[in-house]
């Protein structure tokens, strides 16, 4: 009898809530395009894309975390500090690509080793992410420069800068790295069991905790898969420089992280999110950039806009709940 | 009586062309308690929403006192003197009693806080409602009675004199429901109207005057209560007569499957023992308090006990988790469906496979699979849902409870643990529970109820065992099943 009626509201339901920051994305590029006349040529395109993959491949974690109910502040200073060890470890190791493969396992391994500091902080000591990770977000920075003291790290290896700076059919690595990882992200999310139970804590942890799901294991898990993707993009920053600068590496990550990820439609309560989400939540803040410095605005009025633009998402998602 | 205090004429409602409410009449006196029946669905709640402003009616007009009214907002109802007892209670658990109270409608002395008005204002209250409350103690700190009261408090301080209550016994022990009784009857008194809902026909029966039958949103009858019976309100409601709520009781086998000796939780458990035969339907009956979630929640091992043994088919267990009580086939649907049970915001497949997706899955998890086991399950269990993405949210308190009993079905239990399992769903659901568990123990599986119910305890068990105070009190069985005996030793009397 009211077919029609039922349908509307179906189809209403869909193209508006869930496919919100596709449709921002494409309004994006667009304007962009009409904006500039360099912004879609394929250099720019890549320019775009690489300057994202950094704080992109982090976002990607931090969604899990998200989902889950958490939060990492802790993510950018954690940069930094596996940055710099692993340059260190590469100049320990000397020259060679056994070397640069060592360097990078050993930053990966360190990302998620810090990565389950976190989990541990949050899970067994029962402190709440966001003050758990303000505190090591203090630490880790701390650590980088006192190891440093405070000075640039710089690589001693010729083949290092090659990860950051190569590409593979004229696409930067970083940003293979950073979409296959969604890829598979994506997948881990939406097809597997541990997928399932990060949605299921973060939406209810006294349901998950009645239907034998070990919540705190899946906690502490997001917070290592955020680490994981720390080490991966400490490797890609410090590669593609050869160094890193201990004070500035990493500033401000957690943010473009975090906003990627609400961009990208995930709500900050937890329960349900997509990885797709904080790709296209990532894209949206590069060309934002990216635009900004093709119309010459001031560097110092980007953040404004980056600003306006997560609490419009907010106040979008507010408004669909 | 003189002219009616409300009059509802020829109220209507549809949503997005559906009609739910169609055509209601009806007038409700001055001090009379009026009772709205109907199964999920009939359009109680629609009614009740339209009277307190939350909705406007599609055709037909309120009168209050014989003048015509338009409640656009909940505010304007309250300014109207109609206020509504919330089943979940808007108390803010960190503030007093009295600053509840007057939340929103402070009194003011300049620019500060009257406080020791609005103390002696909650006070004079709590006297006429004869209730020992101290206006200065923390809503954190109450019982769940007790909010109920302040609740009720907090309209009379509005001067409310329509009171719309919808389901308020549900959350009440049985001692608790006795003084909301004497509460009512003493609003009553005062000229105070109560429009009152209650799946219980028993209580309906015993506090309503008149009662107002809905079915399928249509206006079945207006009843004096002392012209009908519980048989004929639930008739009216279903539309057929509903034989057999209950289904024969089958009768257990010889063997133990599970068996519990001096379970001891401090300030909770003490010395429980008891044992569970294969294909039995076990009660727990007592009063709210009495132990028994915490009993099934440490049977789950979702709380450490002090010391006891388990033995489940003679093999001694230690259960220290959810998943362990997985391990050897124990399943607890708990009493909070919604805070422990189900996941509102997920699907129906996904909530139904969250404990077993080992099963749907081989590296990823085989979503047809986990739709076409629903699909069963829907079937099965007659389950209502407009589609199989629908989210748990959307579905009524019946569907869900059949949703949740599907999730622990997919586990293949061998023992199942009910924890009120009827509680908040219509008659016809409820119906179709208690065959649901029937079957299950006639395919050998064995079933603990706990319930607040009486009547499903003495409908459904082969054997039941009392807990007051953390202890088993009593075990009853055969004709000793009756509503006299367990009572006695719930509450003690002895």
């Amino acid at each position: 009898m009211n077919f029609q009626a039922v349908n509307w509201n179906q189809i209403k339901k869909i193209d508006f809530s869930k496919y919100t920051p596709f449709i921002a994305l494409l309004l994006l590029v667009i304007l962009s395009a009409i904006g500039s006349e360099h912004f879609l040529k394929f250099r720019n395109i890549t320019n775009i894309l690489r300057q994202v993959s950094y704080t992109g491949t982090i976002a990607l974690g931090m969604t899990f975390a998200i989902v889950a109910g958490g939060f990492d502040l802790s993510v950018g200073s954690m940069t930094a500090f596996v940055g710099v060890i692993a340059i260190y470890t590469l100049n320990y190791l000397g020259a060679g690509a056994d070397a640069v493969i060592l360097a990078v396992l050993a930053a990966i391994v360190l990302g998620s080793a810090l990565g389950a500091v976190n989990g541990l902080i949050v899970t067994k000591g029962r402190i709440t992410s966001f003050i758990a990770t303000l505190g090591t977000m203090s630490i880790f920075r701390s650590l980088t420069l006192y190891v440093s003291e405070a000075g640039e790290v710089i690589s001693q290896n010729d083949l290092y800068p090659e990860i950051g700076g190569g590409y593979f059919l004229n696409i930067p690595f970083p940003v293979l790295i950073f979409l296959g990882l969604a890829v598979a992200f994506h997948v881990l999310l939406n097809n597997t069991p541990f997928g399932r139970h990060v949605c299921a804590v973060g939406a209810n942890q006294q349901v998950a905790v009645f239907s034998a799901i070990k919540v705190k294991w899946i906690t502490f898990l997001t917070f290592v898969i955020t680490g994981f993707t720390v080490g991966v993009t400490a490797v890609l920053l410090s590669s593609r420089l050869n160094s890193v600068s201990p004070g500035d590496a990493g500033i401000f990550f957690e943010l473009d992280a975090i906003a990627a990820v609400v961009i990208g439609g995930t709500p900050l309560s937890g329960g349900r999110g997509t990885i797709w989400g904080t790709v296209i939540g990532a894209v949206i803040l590069g060309i934002i950039n990216n635009m900004l410095n093709m119309l010459g605005v001031s560097p110092y009025l980007q953040g404004t806009v980056k600003g306006l633009v997560i609490l419009i998402a907010v106040l979008l998602q507010y408004k669909k709940s | 009586m003189s002219e009616p205090l409300l009059t509802i004429k020829n109220i209507s409602k549809e949503f997005s062309g559906v009609r739910v409410l169609n055509n209601i009449n009806i007038d409700i006196n001055r001090g009379e308690i009026y009772g709205i029946l109907g199964e999920n669905g009939a359009g109680k709640s629609t009614l009740l929403k339209i009277i307190c402003g939350i909705y406007t009616p599609s055709a037909g007009e309120l009168f209050l006192a014989g003048r015509k009214v338009s409640v656009g907002t909940p505010m304007e109802a309250k300014a109207l003197g109609i206020s509504m007892i919330p089943q979940e209670f808007n108390l803010i658990e960190t503030l007093t009693v009295f600053e509840n109270i007057f939340l929103g409608s402070e009194v003011r002395k300049g620019f500060l806080l009257d406080k020791p008005y609005m103390r002696e204002q909650t006070s004079n209250l709590m006297q006429e409602l004869q209730t020992d409350l101290s206006p200065n103690a923390l809503i954190s700190s109450l019982s769940v009675a007790q909010k109920q009261m302040v609740e009720i408090a907090k309209a009379l301080v509005h001067d409310s004199h329509i009171l719309i209550m919808d389901e308020p016994t549900t959350v009440l022990t049985i001692h608790e429901v006795e003084i909301l009784f004497d509460l009512m009857a003493k609003l009553k008194e005062k000229g105070v109207t109560i429009l009152f809902i209650s799946h219980k026909l028993k209580e309906v029966k015993r506090v309503c005057d008149r009662i107002l039958i809905l079915r399928d949103g249509d206006q079945i009858g207006v009843e004096e209560v002392q012209n009908v019976d519980e048989h004929d309100m639930a008739r009216k409601m279903v539309g057929r007569e509903l034989n057999q709520t209950f289904p024969e009781k089958s009768f257990p086998q010889e063997e133990v499957v599970l068996q519990v000796r001096n379970l001891n939780i401090t300030n909770l458990l003490t010395d429980i023992s008891f044992e569970l035969k294969k294909g039995e339907i076990l009660g727990f009956s007592g009063l709210i308090g009495a132990g028994r979630t915490e009993l099934a929640e440490s049977l789950m091992g979702l709380r450490p006990k002090n010391s006891g043994e388990i033995t489940i088919n003679g093999e001694k267990v230690d259960i220290q988790s959810p998943l362990d009580a997985l391990k050897h086939k124990l399943g607890y649907l708990s009493e909070d469906r919604k805070g422990k049970g189900l996941l509102l915001n997920f699907r129906i497949p996904e909530n139904i496979t969250l404990i077993s997706l080992k099963k749907y899955t081989r590296w990823f998890i085989r979503k047809e699979q986990e739709a076409e086991s629903t699909r069963n399950y829907i079937k099965q269990f007659n389950i209502k849902a407009s589609s199989l993405k629908s989210e748990l949210e959307f579905l009524s308190g019946g569907n869900q409870q059949k949703v949740y009993f599907s999730k622990w079905m997919d586990t293949d239990p061998d023992i199942l643990i009910l924890d009120e399992p009827t509680r908040g769903i219509d008659v016809n659901a409820k119906r179709d529970m208690y065959h649901f568990i029937h079957s299950l123990v006639e395919a050998g599986v064995s079933c603990i109820i706990i319930s607040s119910e009486l009547e499903e305890i003495i409908g459904l068990c082969t054997r039941v065992i009392v807990m007051r105070e953390g202890r088993i009190t009593s075990e009853v069985s055969g004709e000793h099943i009756n509503e006299e005996e367990i009572m006695y030793y719930a509450a003690g009397l002895n």
